[in-house]
C-alpha cells in the first residue's frame, strides 16, 4: 500500500511552509449509508509533524475534518534537504508515517 | 515542484501483503514514542461535547474574549458542507494553540492545533459543516483565550450522506 500521506515542504529563507494531504475516510459516525445504517466513526485523531527531533506542529482532529484531510502551516527555520517527519494515528489505532525532504 | 511520496511505496506494492504487515509494525513503533515524548494527549472529552460552549470548557477550562487580531477566513456561502476551506492567521504573540469549532455540528469541536514556539500562528484546513452555522476559531496566546467567528451559509450539508 502506498503511503497515505503526501507532504510538500518548501523553505523560502526564514520560513518553511508545509502542506499535507492525507488519504483517509474521516467518517464522523453520524452519517448513514444507502441502507440507512450508520457508518461507524473512523477518523484521524492525531497528526504530528517533527523537524530535527522536535514537534513543529500537531493536530487533534475529530470527525468534523473533511475526508482526505488537507492542512497547511509554516514554521521558522528548516533547511533545504533536511527531513520532516509526519505521522498520524486514527481512532481505530491505525497509523502511518512518512518523511519529506524540505525543498 | 513535486509532491514527495513515501519512497517505500513501490517496493511494498511489489512484495505484497507480507511487506505491508512489516511496514505497518515499523510505523507503529516509530509513531507512538513520538506522541509520548511530546506529551500530546488527545483531548477525548472535548471531542465528545455537543455544544461549542461545553467543548471550549472541556478543552481550555476558560472563556474566550473576542479579538480583532485574529483573521478568520471562511466562505460566506459553502456550496458543499462536506468540504469547507477555513483558515486563520493572527498577530497575537505567544500563540500556543488554535482550535476550530462549528456550533451546529453534532460535535462542535472540529480540530485543535498545538503551535510550539517557532511555528507561525497560521493554519489552513478543510472542515465539514452539517448546516448553516457559526464557525468559531479560538487562539490561546500568552495563557489567555481569544476568539473570532463568522457565520457560514451551507447550501448542501456535509453530514447527510
Amino acid at each position: 500500500m502506498a503511503s497515505t500521506i503526501r507532504v510538500r515542504a518548501t523553505n523560502n529563507g526564514d520560513i518553511t511552509e508545509v502542506q499535507a494531504l492525507i488519504q483517509h475516510p474521516m467518517d464522523s459516525g453520524f452519517v448513514k449509508d444507502s441502507k440507512g445504517e450508520i457508518i461507524p466513526a473512523h477518523f484521524i485523531q492525531q497528526l504530528t509533524f517533527e523537524y530535527d527531533g522536535k514537534p513543529v506542529f500537531s493536530a487533534d482532529w475529530g470527525g468534523g475534518i473533511s475526508k482526505d484531510p488537507y492542512v497547511k502551516f509554516a514554521f521558522k527555520g528548516g533547511k533545504k534537504g533536511d527531513e520532516l517527519k509526519v505521522s498520524w494515528v486514527d481512532n481505530k489505532g491505525a497509523t502511518d508515517s512518512t518523511t519529506a525532504k524540505i525543498g | 515542484m513535486t509532491i514527495t511520496d513515501n519512497k517505500f511505496s513501490r517496493r511494498v506494492i511489489l512484495q505484497g501483503a507480507g511487506a505491508v504487515a512489516l511496514v505497518g509494525l515499523g510505523n507503529m513503533s516509530f509513531a507512538l514514542p513520538a506522541f509520548a515524548a511530546a506529551n500530546d494527549k488527545y483531548p477525548e472529552a472535548a471531542f465528545k461535547q455537543k455544544s461549542d460552549a461545553d467543548a471550549i470548557k472541556a478543552l481550555y477550562g476558560k472563556t474566550a474574549e473576542t479579538s480583532d487580531k485574529i483573521k478568520l477566513d471562511a466562505p460566506e456561502i459553502a456550496e458543499n458542507g462536506a468540504v469547507v476551506p477555513v483558515s486563520v492567521t493572527t498577530t497575537l504573540a505567544d500563540v500556543s494553540s488554535i482550535s476550530f469549532l462549528v456550533a451546529e455540528n453534532p460535535i462542535a469541536l472540529v480540530a485543535s492545533y498545538r503551535i510550539p514556539a517557532g511555528t507561525v500562528p497560521s493554519v489552513a484546513n478543510r472542515i465539514k459543516m452539517a448546516k448553516t452555522s457559526k464557525v468559531t476559531v479560538l487562539v490561546e496566546a500568552g495563557g489567555k483565550l481569544y476568539s473570532a467567528d463568522k457565520e457560514v451559509k451551507v447550501t448542501v450539508g456535509g453530514c447527510g450522506g
